[in-house]
């Protein structure tokens, strides 16, 4: 089948490739970018761990051509730390708060939570638990993935980080 | 999961879109957020040699109001329904239903004409159509045409459209201010179609309903339009009883399948509960 040209943005960096129309975007990243953050956890376009930022939308890329990203700005994983190599505050976040066990659902998880905390800047925990229900985690049960973002909404907002008692 | 090779294309305009799909035939499918197709083409349960996107036609896109009615452009997406102040003004039950399909992802790229042309009885958007008798604007290689949502379906993923048609808009006009409206579905999981669910639109005036329009999904190959119940229902004080004879013939029409979400049997009699509990919600809600 003949490949057709792309020109899109990856983490600021703008990326011209040549792609078969069916490769899935997250095929794109992993395999013709070697952006490997986006993880494959289903592929059936359920539990979210290929979640990335597409024209500031969340998207699971296992569900998106990559030529229908063509001229798209997009955000994974690998560009969110700091420019400096600092971690980003949800970063910080999922390790402060042990948001993670295993790794695989976090790539997703922080880049949902990215447009999450930018639509919301300030979410109520259910609100929380609403904007993540595309991600699905197997280790965690949720509850510090919860604080992670909560952590992360404070550090960005400048003020103090408290825990809700248990 | 690879889907099987398909050539791409993006016109910008629909009448590029229309003479496309026409010249390609039934090789050809439109491809809106691909929310819906792209999972079957990766199962193989869909391999179309030719996928005509959508995304690139500015004019099936956004919300306006017109005269008396709003008009939605296919594209428009689920999560723009959900932060649309016209939406949430004037047509809340389509933002409530919004709400319930999928999860945020889904949203951001699943659009209203393709949740409502796709044919699948899973499908939310289309029992609420029904309930709000909105009409389908339909493109061809002849011209458009309008059609009812409630002469749209016809089985499971067979709708009016013909092929190389595209839907373009939606039309609904907009109900009273004060009208009650909810949009009951029962589901295992976030993310999960349809066990049962029900849409209801009323408007009460004087103690009474004066109008009434039930829609249900996932109970049948179609959405149904539950015209009987929304018959007795009309003219009622929805007093216990009269919702009791309404539940009943709403289930009376119902043919679900028996699968993973339950028998047939408690799928019914999920339909009853989901809709007596839209008509308390609707009522609580009319002014
Ligand atoms: C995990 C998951 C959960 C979901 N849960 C739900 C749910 O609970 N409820 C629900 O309603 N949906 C659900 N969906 C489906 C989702 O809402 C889809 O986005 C929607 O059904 C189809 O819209 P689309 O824009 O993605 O269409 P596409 O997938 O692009 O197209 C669907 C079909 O319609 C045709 N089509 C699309 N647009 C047009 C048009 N304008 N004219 C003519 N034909 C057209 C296409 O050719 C295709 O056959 C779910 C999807 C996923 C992945
Ligand atoms: S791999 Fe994309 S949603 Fe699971
Ligand atoms: S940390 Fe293991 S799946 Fe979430």
């Amino acid at each position: 089948m003949a490949k057709t040209q792309i020109a899109l943005t990856v983490n600021g960096r703008r990326e011209e490739a040549l792609v078969e129309p069916r490769t899935l975007l997250v095929h794109f990243l992993r395999e013709q970018l070697n952006l490997t953050g986006a993880h494959i956890g289903c592929d059936t376009s359920h539990c979210g761990a290929c979640t990335v930022d597409l024209d500031g939308k969340s998207v699971k890329s296992c569900t998106v051509f990559a030529v229908q990203a063509n001229g798209a700005e997009i955000r994974t994983i690998e560009g969110m730390a700091n420019p400096d190599g600092t971690l980003h505050a949800l970063q910080e976040g999922f390790r402060e708060m042990h948001g993670l066990q295993c790794g695989f659902c976090t790539p997703g998880m922080i880049m949902r939570a990215h447009r999450l905390l930018q639509e919301n800047p300030s979410p109520t925990e259910e609100e929380i638990r609403f904007g993540i229900a595309g991600n699905l985690c197997r280790c965690t049960g949720y509850q510090n993935i919860v604080k992670a973002i909560q952590y992360a909404a404070a550090r960005l907002a400048g003020t103090p980080f408290q825990e809700a008692a248990e | 999961m690879i889907p099987g090779p398909f050539a791409y294309h993006r016109p910008a305009s629909l009448q590029d879109a229309v003479g496309l799909l026409s010249e390609l035939g039934e090789d050809a499918r439109p491809l809106a957020g691909g929310h819906s197709l792209i999972p079957m083409m990766k199962l193989r349960l869909a391999s179309p040699a030719h996928l005509i996107d959508l995304a690139g036609i500015a004019g099936l896109k956004g919300l306006r109001e017109d005269g008396g009615e709003i008009v939605i452009g296919a594209t428009t997406t689920q999560q723009e329904l959900v932060t649309s102040d016209l939406v949430a003004g004037k047509l809340p039950i389509l933002r409530e239903t919004s709400l319930t399909i999928a999860d945020p992802q889904v949203r951001y790229l699943g659009t209203l004409g393709g949740n409502v042309a796709n044919g699948d009885p899973g499908n939310d958007m289309p029992a609420v159509m029904l309930a709000l008798d909105a009409t389908y604007e339909i493109a061809g290689k002849s011209g458009t045409r309008r059609l009812a949502a409630r002469a749209f379906y016809q089985s499971a993923y067979v709708t009016a459209l013909a092929p190389g048609e595209i839907l373009t808009a939606v039309r609904i006009k907009v109900p009273p201010a004060g009208h009650g409206y909810a949009y009951e579905k029962l589901k295992r999981k976030v993310g999960d179609y349809a066990t049962a669910a029900a849409a209801v639109v009323l408007t009460i005036g004087g103690g009474k309903v004066a109008s009434c329009a039930i829609g249900l999904t996932n109970l049948a190959e179609t959405p149904l339009y539950a015209e009987e119940a929304s018959r007795i229902i009309a003219g009622s004080a929805l007093d216990d009883a009269t919702v009791r004879k309404a539940v009943a013939a709403a289930e009376a029409i119902t043919a679900p399948a028996s699968d993973g979400r339950g028998p047939a049997h408690y799928r019914t009699k999920m339909a009853g509960v989901m809709l007596a509990r839209a008509l308390a919600r609707a009522k609580a809600r009319a002014a």
